[in-house]
């Protein structure tokens, strides 16, 4: 009897102290103030990246088998529970049967597996790091994906020349968040590896804001009327690479598709 | 690189049509704004040593938008004793230079089939200059030309050499064809960083710990950590090798090892120490030194000065590889040289 009363009051203890603690992180988002650049940003320079499955597919999915035979298990798909608010993408009907037609033809058609230049916000949760280097004037985004590289307009504001894979970005302050708006892309990216896609039309407002030393909460509004029938928002936590050597290293994929893109212009050695 | 552009782009010859002309074209991202041609010199010394601004975090300021476009050849050209020339005879040189570029664009020449270079204002008359009045970029030796190729680096040398006759004609397959004309790395990137021939912009960005240098051309970064650590492990080698930097005074010293000796400057070796020294000398002027070390291919190390003169920003992205028709129509058309060939000469038997 007595046994049973202190083991009531044990997990009565043990349920309030996670209660508690898990109050504690989850208050941490809103509350935390990160420590401050010399001068006087929140600071998010580091080397960051995203540990989820977003790059597989942004939608809610199961695992699945690899797309290439002789990879086996070790190119298959992991699940994952998706990134998008509401889980399912609001396309346009016809846009549907594209992202279906695309999947589909992935391998042909993704440009990832060409080594192009991977769009916004692909290149922020691709599985490899990438680093923010933030100065008065130009925050950098450098990724080590194919050195896919973002300059973010602080103090003068450029409108997009033209259209590019990475799109045109102006930033600023918002409190704690960095606050993110690309335009000027061209409609040659993909969202994931599932044909999740998008047109020149994309407009893009992301938001990083610190969670704690080593942790950004990140959001992404995608706004693209010519695909999807209103905005939705994309969210998910980006860690820091916290080992002390850690650095962007070369991915310069081009060598490694070069084959695969021009082999079949190869001259045929005489037999 | 632009000699070596040009020497990719000789293909043409091959009677690949106007239409690859125009797709090459297209690949290059028109100049946002066409500056005016203003050679930018070093100041002559007043006396006053110039202090260069600082960062927030207290490093000198090396930020902004930045050239070395230059017509100053590496080494010091054949009958040419002198290390500087007057003011007047490097206008002269400058003009013989920018006559040689344009000549390309002549009506019925080869080189006719490649765009126009100053119609779309690639020479490099029209976008600032980082002049100076030296006759070559090399400023030791004092002779002004790189040091003769040790007998390791000429057995390197021949053994690249028949490496490539093996692999056949530089049209053969896409491997056989220049590295910049692939897009994974062209010569502005460096280390050392040298004048790309066109669109030969930098931007600087500085953080705390840390120096960032974009290349425009194929978007190239390279991220220059200032605390100290250690090279990687000789397992990790990469096409622009792995940099370490460090201020000593206002000169930023970056130190570069690891490279992956695919694309070796000037013929050097995998081991090749690049040390790059920055110094801001004025506003608009950054003095750029190089020297190369590698014992491998020259007995003794040399070094050169290609300074960064300011220019206009933005720079726009250079999405070099993603729009690479040339590569594609190139071993196309060599394909069909070759099929054509093969069908004349079974015509010619029959």
């Amino acid at each position: 009897m007595r046994n049973r009363f202190l083991i009531r009051v044990t997990v009565v203890v043990m349920t309030a102290c996670i209660a508690l603690a898990v109050a504690l992180v989850s208050a941490q988002a809103p509350g935390y103030r990160a420590p401050r650049t010399p001068d006087g940003k929140p600071n998010l320079n580091g080397i960051w990246q995203a540990i989820n499955t977003a790059n597989f597919d942004i939608e809610a999915h199961s695992a699945g088998p690899s797309p290439v035979l002789e990879l086996g298990a070790s190119g298959a798909v992991p699940g994952g529970l998706g990134v998008v608010e509401g889980g399912v993408l609001p396309y346009r009907p016809e846009a549907l049967t594209k992202r279906n037609e695309n999947r589909a033809n992935r391998l042909k058609l993704d440009p990832e597996v060409k080594c192009y230049l991977p769009g916004v916000p692909r290149a922020v949760y691709q599985p490899f790091p990438f680093q923010i280097l933030q100065s008065q004037k130009h925050i950098m985004m450098i990724h080590e994906y194919a050195g896919a590289v973002r300059t973010v307009y602080m103090t003068d504001p450029v409108e997009a020349p033209a259209d590019s894979w990475m799109g045109w970005s102006n930033g600023r302050w918002e409190g704690e968040t960095l606050v993110v708006d690309t335009k000027g892309f061209n409609d040659l990216s993909w969202f994931d590896r599932s044909g999740n896609f998008h047109s020149d039309a994309l407009h893009v407002v992301e938001r990083f804001t610190p969670r704690s030393a080593d942790t950004i909460n990140y959001e992404a509004t995608i706004e693209d009327p010519k695909v999807f029938t209103r905005p939705f928002k994309m969210s998910m936590p980006l860690y820091r690479r916290v080992e002390p050597n850690a650095q962007i290293l070369e991915f310069r994929c081009v060598e490694f598709v070069e084959d695969l893109l021009y082999g079949h212009l190869r001259k045929q050695q005489s037999k | 690189m632009n000699r070596r552009s040009l020497v990719s782009f000789g293909v043409l010859v091959l009677g690949i049509s106007v239409l690859l002309t125009a797709t090459i074209v297209a690949q290059v991202p028109a100049p946002l704004a066409k500056p005016a041609p203003t050679p930018k010199a070093a100041p002559p010394p007043t006396g006053k040593p110039y202090t260069p601004p600082k960062t927030p975090d207290g490093q000198p300021d090396l930020q902004g938008f930045w050239t070395n476009s230059t017509y100053v050849p590496l080494e010091r050209p054949q009958g040419v004793t002198k290390e500087f020339y007057t003011p007047d005879e490097a206008q002269e040189a400058i003009k013989k230079a920018a006559a040689r570029e344009a000549e390309q664009t002549e009506p019925g020449t080869t080189a006719d089939v490649h765009y126009d270079f100053s119609q779309f204002g690639l020479d490099r008359s029209q976008s600032t200059i980082a002049q100076s009045l030296r006759t070559s970029l090399v400023v030791d030796p004092p002779d002004g030309k790189i040091p003769p190729v040790n007998a390791q680096g000429q057995k390197r040398a021949a053994e690249r050499a028949a490496a490539r006759k093996t692999a056949g004609g530089q049209y053969d397959s896409v491997q056989n064809m220049p590295i910049g004309s692939r897009c994974i790395v062209m010569g502005g990137s460096g280390p050392p960083m040298m004048n790309a021939g066109y669109n030969a912009n930098y931007q600087i960005v500085q953080s705390p710990g840390y120096v960032m240098i974009l290349t425009e051309m194929i978007h190239d970064v390279r991220i220059i950590p200032l605390d100290n650590r250690p090279q990687p492990a000789q397992g990790v080698r990469q096409w622009t090798g792995v940099s370490r930097g460090r201020w000593e005074g206002n000169t930023l010293v970056v130190e570069t090892t690891n490279f992956n000796g695919k694309n070796a400057f000037r013929g050097g070796s995998e081991n090749m120490k690049v040390t790059e020294r920055f110094t801001r000398i004025a506003n608009d002027m950054i003095d750029y030194k190089f020297t190369i070390d590698d014992p491998a291919t020259w007995d003794k190390a040399w070094t050169a000065e290609a300074p960064l003169a300011k220019t206009e920003g933005p720079i726009f992205e250079f999405a070099c590889h993603e729009t690479n028709y040339g590569i594609a129509n190139i071993l196309a058309g060599a394909r069909a040289e070759e099929k054509q060939k093969a069908e004349q000469a079974k015509k010619g038997s029959n």
